[in-house]
């Protein structure tokens, strides 16, 4: 490699700002990346799993889209999905909690930050999990730990491969220590999926940060990344504030952990199930 | 008493009384007569103000005693509870982290494995151990010495004293996330008792790393939570001067805990905090470990992981209606 690559190497690490909502634009409404700024075609955007056809940006997608690019077409069965949040603690912060739950709600159409379910993945079994951000920042609190547990502890008990697709901002505040709890009933569990020998891929997408990071999202035998994706313990912000100086361009993108060792490789969206795929073929034959 | 002890906001109006009375208790010595009985009634106002302040403690208050710089720390109880303590380093992977404290002693006549967040007794100490908040390598040594006991058949004590895990670089770098997530799911699996008792601040993931057990107990003015205060006023209110509201909300006081059953019991504390008589709270502290470990050492070890997971499994509070 030439001297002047070692530089212009640094440029593929991007910092990478979460999109935000966008409303349903019809085709051929153009709208503009957040990371690069180029303009897209909605209809563009769409045909490219959501990911920025000029600078690989991955844009947020909804859980249920999700579960579609990952499993064999009308294969995918929810579990639990009647499983909804209290409010222990009585929070009230400027916002009270049930009102944060019944505007999540709203806007996602989704229950809980987290769908679990059963399906299949080119003809393989699997137990699927998949978080959305959009619900509360993706953030774990009794209903998203108690699902992953239920998940996990099915697939242990079926031997069926065990997917995640994580993305969240950490423990849920308003639930107190009973979500910080969730963090080691999801890893105890996972203990146990492990011993039974049945294969578990983890996949990290933009963001995962915190509580989430710190148990099921990083105790996989294989850990996969979207690219440029947001992932670490600490948030970015935190992180600042605490050591007083600016982050290094890249820091905790997918590509930073890809390169500290933290995980196996980054896939770009439309390879994902491709890949996944491959993987089980190993583990599973 | 020492005027120039760390003085918390709500013991101002004590600090006040009690610099009066030193100064008529001068006056007095110096030959002024005619104030006996004025100290007296100013001895028993300080004794009623101070039962008052310290019996009606907020959560945010509790927050502040958990904090004093004068709190007992791991190693002082390491001292007043075993004997024979030899402290071992380093995670064999990359350094020693002094933010955790860990290595055999003996409790009475049973061999355990102590592993503990560790902090500072003054600002130089304090710089060294990083505030109590571990680095990866922190939770991997404790993990290493928790191995440890499990080979050897040494029932584990964990002592929870941190603000939280470093939201640093290295920290990030070196994978903090993955060495916390690690600690959670071994812990789960060690056939030897785990008996973790928070004798100050249970901040977080970082607290939580030193947190499974089968069982927990918190003194009495420790906190457990989910975030600071501070970090949660800051994100839900925007506004971190709402820190002791964010402490009521979040329920991180050993009381709430223990209904929520997050925790097995609570160690009593002198008036004033643990600080005003660490022999005392040592005491308390060494009694539950006794009690517990002789309950736990009757359970086969099967039984034993088995029911650590029945007890994290049951937490959690949601609602089920039959679709």
């Amino acid at each position: 490699m030439p001297i002047s690559e070692w530089f212009h190497r640094k440029e593929k690490y991007t910092r990478v700002t979460p999109p935000s909502e966008k409303k349903e634009i019809p085709e051929g409404t153009c709208i503009k990346c957040d990371a690069c700024g180029g303009v897209i075609f909605q209809g563009e955007l769409e045909r490219n799993y959501r990911v920025c056809p000029k600078c690989d940006f991955h844009f947020r997608i909804s859980s249920w889209d999700r579960i579609n690019l990952l499993t064999d077409e009308n294969s995918f069965s929810e579990l639990d999905s009647n499983l909804t949040s209290e409010d222990p603690l009585n929070f009230v912060a400027a916002k009270s909690y049930p009102e944060n739950l019944s505007q999540a709600k709203e806007k996602t159409g989704l229950r809980e930050a987290v769908i679990t379910g059963e399906g299949r993945l080119d003809d393989h079994k699997i137990a699927l999990a998949v978080m959305d951000f959009g619900f509360i920042g993706g953030s774990m609190g009794s209903v998203v730990g108690e699902k992953v547990t239920r998940l996990v502890e099915r697939a242990t008990k079926e031997k069926t491969s065990l997917i995640i697709v994580c993305s969240s901002g950490g423990a849920r505040m308003q639930e107190g220590m009973l979500s910080l709890m969730q963090m080691a009933k999801t890893s105890a569990t996972l203990a146990k999926l492990h011993e039974a020998g049945v294969p578990y891929i983890s996949v990290l997408t933009h963001p995962t940060t915190g509580g989430v990071t710190a148990s099921f999202a990083t105790l996989a035998d294989v850990i996969l990344a979207e690219k440029n994706a947001l992932i670490g313990f600490a948030g970015p912000r935190v992180i600042e504030q605490t050591i007083k100086q600016k982050l290094p361009k890249g820091f905790q993108t997918s590509e930073f952990l890809l390169e500290h060792g933290m995980v196996d490789m980054v896939v770009h969206r439309k390879d994902l199930k491709a890949t996944i795929s491959k993987l089980l073929d190993f583990f599973v034959g | 008493m020492n005027m120039a002890r760390y003085v918390m906001d709500f013991e101002r109006p004590l600090v006040k009384l009690e610099s009066r009375l030193g100064e008529l208790k001068k006056l007095r010595a110096a030959g002024q007569p005619d104030i006996a009985e004025e100290i007296e009634y100013l001895e028993k106002q300080i004794k009623k103000l101070h039962q008052k302040i310290y019996s009606s403690l907020t959560p945010w208050q509790k927050v502040q005693v958990a904090r004093h710089p004068d709190r007992p720390r791991t190693s002082d109880y390491v001292g007043l509870i075993f004997t024979d303590f030899v402290e071992f380093h380093g995670d064999r992977l990359f350094k020693d982290d002094p933010a955790i404290l860990g290595g055999p002693a003996f409790l009475d006549h049973r061999r355990v494995m102590i592993v503990g967040h560790q902090k500072g007794k003054d600002t130089k100490e304090n710089v060294a151990r990083n505030f109590g908040m571990p680095h990866p390598e922190g939770y991997r040594k404790a993990l290493r010495l928790m191995k440890l006991a499990d080979k050897f058949d040494m029932p584990i004590i964990c002592f929870i004293d941190t603000p939280g895990a470093y939201p640093g670089i290295g920290a990030e770098e070196r994978g903090q996330a993955v060495a916390i997530a690690g600690n959670l799911l071994e812990m789960g699996q060690f056939s030897v008792p785990i008996v973790a008792v928070n004798i100050g601040e249970g901040g977080s993931g970082g607290a939580l790393a030193l947190g499974v057990a089968d069982r927990v107990f918190m003194l009495a003015n420790a906190y457990y939570s989910v975030i600071s205060p501070e970090g949660c006023a800051s994100i839900l209110w925007r506004d971190d001067s709402k820190a002791s509201e964010a402490a009521e909300a979040l329920c991180l006081t050993a009381d709430k805990l223990l209904d929520f059953e997050i925790i097995d019991g609570i160690i009593e504390e002198p008036l004033g905090g643990a600080h005003h008589d660490p022999d005392f709270t040592s005491q308390g502290i060494k009694k539950v470990l006794i009690d517990s470990l002789g309950e736990l050492g009757a359970y086969p070890s099967d039984k034993l992981v088995e029911e650590r997971y029945r007890r994290l499994r049951k937490i959690g509070c949601f609602r089920e209606p039959t679709p």
